[in-house]
């Protein structure tokens, strides 16, 4: 079965046509004054642990995700990658209110979501929708690939009847499928085809958000390749912003202008492509990059030096104190183990959370972080010294900056 | 050195046989449907201390030719023909009992989910400790102790304690170290790692390579190792064997085939994927369409109808007729199934700017016999 094209080519229909011709692609560059469509402002989530027996006491929590704040622009996409546990799929899932938050603020288009019941809800889910991970349990085996992608026509009361399957066939055209296999069921389709419905059953309520959760994970390198470009026309075509949540880091470096990296529920560090792939400050970032496998080192000859990281991620129910990276870090100290480091904006588009933050092999000796937290550099209480009071995190980027290569206050 | 044995190149010794050497290697299922020709025709040979890498979608046969060498197929309805020699004895002619007792000694095989792979009611400790056992005539004590230290081999801390935990109390690395320890424990000459990390996060995956980089070393066994990502085959593999439906469509040295490949799917595999260091303005290119079905495989090349391509062959060649693996213009080492005549300028001039910009300069000169 070869009917499944990369490109929805010559089609009538004046919505899906122009995506066959759209050349460069939209994610590459984030607009500079973009306006935040979704704000995330210090967003918990935390599982109870309940006890075995009859009485189920909460005897614990999992704090899967645990104060994180990001923004989120219109038509351009943040990527949010990290090892699995580390809280990202959560994340994803708060967003789209299928989990309702501990604490913390989800602004979309200036709203709180965050605590809005089912009837305020409703309306929302057509600007927020999902695409799963796993193209072959995310779609009932039961119904039709037509009343799949139309279902969301009806819940809505947006179509009347006979309108649902016209409009069906037109967001068959625009993922690429035949819009004559509208009657077909799941089964039928290949991995990536089903990867497709997918996508056409998450854009049927045109929404200004996707949260695309591992949308390529489990598809065959040469299918991964159709549907990053088939994501990437949606977005120049329909201005959809992404939140796109994977774990393999050269995907996001494609696909998003923004990422953020997470370790164990918080945001380790966030910031634009370059800031984040070329000028990492954190070390877990360049413990990350430095662990995935280069096909050109075979040709250029050579392998790169690996950091390599002990152990596992230590357990959200019981995580360790001050900076959560500390217990496989490579260059923690003792405040490491008191204080936990804030967020700090290093760059115009750049923040990271590290007591040393510094390029690979370059990190300081002192903590930067010392004077902002009151304490000295082994992070006992200093008298002398008072925290500084602005350290609350801010979902998006300030205009002033600590400039690490010269020690002063860098200004956009 | 011989045409027959494209991976004596490598070794220091050419004159001895290699480890395994599989000739015309045929897996069919008959199905109510029809035959599915799962495996069709593989021919290779692997060297101790050696790796080859084995790359190819889903359904490429990958999996299916390494199950046939651990003679998992016996006693199900497949079709096995062809020779798998490993060091002499063919495993296909052996009786079963001859192939249980080679089994997990001589050749074993670590699989892609270690949480599936394992048994839950039994201890880890049990279950490697089993393999041992299946093999050697000794105490359950000797045998835990051994697997003690198989387990302190692959990283695992504490040992002693976790030795007696069951699979589930592990996380996701931990179990594919205690997978590798029980594929090892008998000291096998041939492990096959079956999609080893592909459910690993990368920094877990990073440090499973390496183990496996270092037992190799030290038990100086030769290592199958079957992904579909080219970043781990261009890390670990000696020699990379490309499979399309069912049969090698490009066999030869890892730097020869990472650098100069001559094969249009090879091309489609390396320019598909991003990089960390590419242009992200670039759209990724895909292969286009599917992989193909095995009942009903198109004619001739079966990568035909994905190929872009295609028209560069004179007449109706692709379609018509199945490319032979021969040489390439790179040397006997290096074999493709392919008809293109000038595969490596089409390669210097349309494919290495697409996926290498910075690499494309040094070979402009042959791009320009275009």
């Amino acid at each position: 079965m070869t009917n499944e094209t990369i490109n929805p080519g010559n089609q009538d229909s004046e919505e899906a046509a122009p995506v066959a011709h759209v050349e460069g692609h939209g994610a590459a560059v984030a607009p500079v004054d973009a306006k935040p469509i979704l704000e995330v402002d210090q967003l918990r989530m935390y599982f109870p642990v309940k006890s075995p027996g009859l009485i189920r006491r909460t005897v614990g929590q999992v704090q899967a995700v645990d104060g994180v704040s990001f923004q989120v622009a219109e038509a351009t996409s943040l990527g949010l990658v990290g090892e699995s546990g580390c809280g990202k799929s959560t994340t994803g899932r708060l967003i789209t209110r299928l989990y309702k938050p501990t604490a913390g603020a989800i602004r979309f288009e200036g709203q709180d979501i965050a605590q809005a019941g089912p009837a305020e809800l409703k309306p929302l889910r057509r600007e927020i929708q999902m695409i799963f991970q796993d193209p072959y349990t995310s779609l009932n085996p039961r119904q039709t690939v037509g009343s799949i992608i139309g279902a969301p026509l009806a819940i809505h009361k947006i179509l009347p009847k006979d309108k649902i399957l016209p409009r069906v066939q037109e967001l068959l055209e625009v993922v690429g499928l035949n819009p004559e296999h509208y009657n077909r069921y799941p089964h039928e389709f290949s991995g990536g085809q089903r990867q497709r419905i997918g996508i056409a059953r998450a854009l049927t309520l045109q929404p200004k958000l996707l949260v695309a959760d591992e949308p390529v994970s489990a598809l065959d390198v040469s299918i991964q390749a159709q549907v990053i470009n088939l994501l990437q026309d949606i977005q120049n075509e329909f201005g959809v912003a992404f939140l796109f949540i994977a774990h393999d880091l050269a995907i996001v470096r494609h696909f998003c202008p923004e990422i953020a990296v997470m370790y164990l529920g918080k945001i380790v560090e966030i910031g634009d492509r370059d800031s984040i792939y070329g000028n990492a400050h954190h070390p877990y970032t360049q413990a990350l990059l430095s662990a995935v496998p280069d096909v050109k080192q075979a040709a250029t000859g050579g392998r790169i030096e690996r950091i390599r990281l002990q152990g596992d991620v230590p357990s959200p129910i019981d995580p360790p104190s001050g900076c959560r990276f500390r217990t496989r870090c490579p260059i923690a100290q003792e405040i490491c183990a008191r204080h936990e480091p804030p967020l700090l904006q290093i760059g115009r588009k750049h923040k990271v959370a590290c007591h040393f933050p510094g390029r690979l092999g370059q990190a300081p000796h002192e903590p930067l972080t010392a004077g902002l937290l009151g304490v000295d550099a082994e992070g006992r209480p200093d008298p002398g010294a008072s925290p500084s009071t602005d350290l609350i995190e801010q979902p998006g980027y300030a205009d002033t900056w600590f400039d690490l290569d010269n020690k002063s206050i860098g200004r956009a | 050195m011989s045409t027959t044995s494209p991976s004596a190149f490598a070794t220091t010794d050419t004159a001895a046989a290699p480890l395994l050497s599989v000739r015309e290697l045929q897996v069919h299922f008959p199905t109510q449907d029809g035959l599915v020709k799962a495996v069709n025709g593989l021919t290779f040979d692997l060297d101790r201390g050696k790796t080859l890498g084995i790359v190819g979608e889903s359904g490429s046969g990958k999996s299916v030719s390494s199950m046939a060498i651990m003679g998992l197929h016996r006693g199900t309805n497949a079709q096995l023909s062809g020779e798998i020699v490993l060091d002499g004895v063919n495993l296909l002619d052996i009786s079963a009992e001859e192939m249980r007792k080679k089994r997990g000694r001589e050749v074993s095989m670590i699989f892609q989910d270690p949480l599936s792979a394992m048994h839950p009611y039994y201890t880890v400790g049990n279950q490697i400790a089993e393999a041992y056992r299946v093999h050697h005539d000794v105490s359950r004590k000797v045998a835990k102790q051994r697997a003690v230290e198989m387990l302190d081999r692959v990283g695992i801390p504490n040992p002693d304690k976790r030795v007696n935990d069951y699979p589930h109390q592990f996380s996701g690395g931990m179990r594919q170290r205690a997978m590798i320890a029980m594929g090892l424990i008998n000291d096998p000459n041939l492990l096959i790692a079956d999609e080893p990390t592909t459910a690993l996060d990368v920094t877990v995956q990073a440090q499973i390579l390496d183990l496996l980089q270092d037992l190799q070393r030290e038990f100086n066994s030769a290592v199958i190792i079957i992904t579909h990502d080219l970043g781990v085959v261009a890390e670990m593999a000696d020699d990379v064997l490309v499979m399309y439906a069912g049969r090698a469509v490009e066999y030869g040295p890892c730097k020869e085939i990472l650098t100069h490949p001559e094969m249009p799917y090879t091309w489609g595999l390396l320019s598909s994927v991003p990089d960390l260091t590419g242009d992200t303005e670039a759209r990724l290119i895909p292969i286009p369409g599917n992989p193909p079905s095995l009942l009903n495989p198109p004619s001739g090349c079966p990568f035909h109808p994905r190929c872009p391509h295609r028209e560069k062959v004179p007449g109706d060649l692709c379609r018509t007729e199945l490319p032979l693996l021969v040489p390439g213009q790179r040397g006997e080492s290096h074999t493709k199934r392919c008809h293109l005549p000038n595969p490596d300028a089409i390669y210097a001039a349309e494919v290495l700017p697409v996926i290498a910009p910075d690499l494309a300069g040094d070979t402009a000169d042959a791009a320009e016999e275009l």
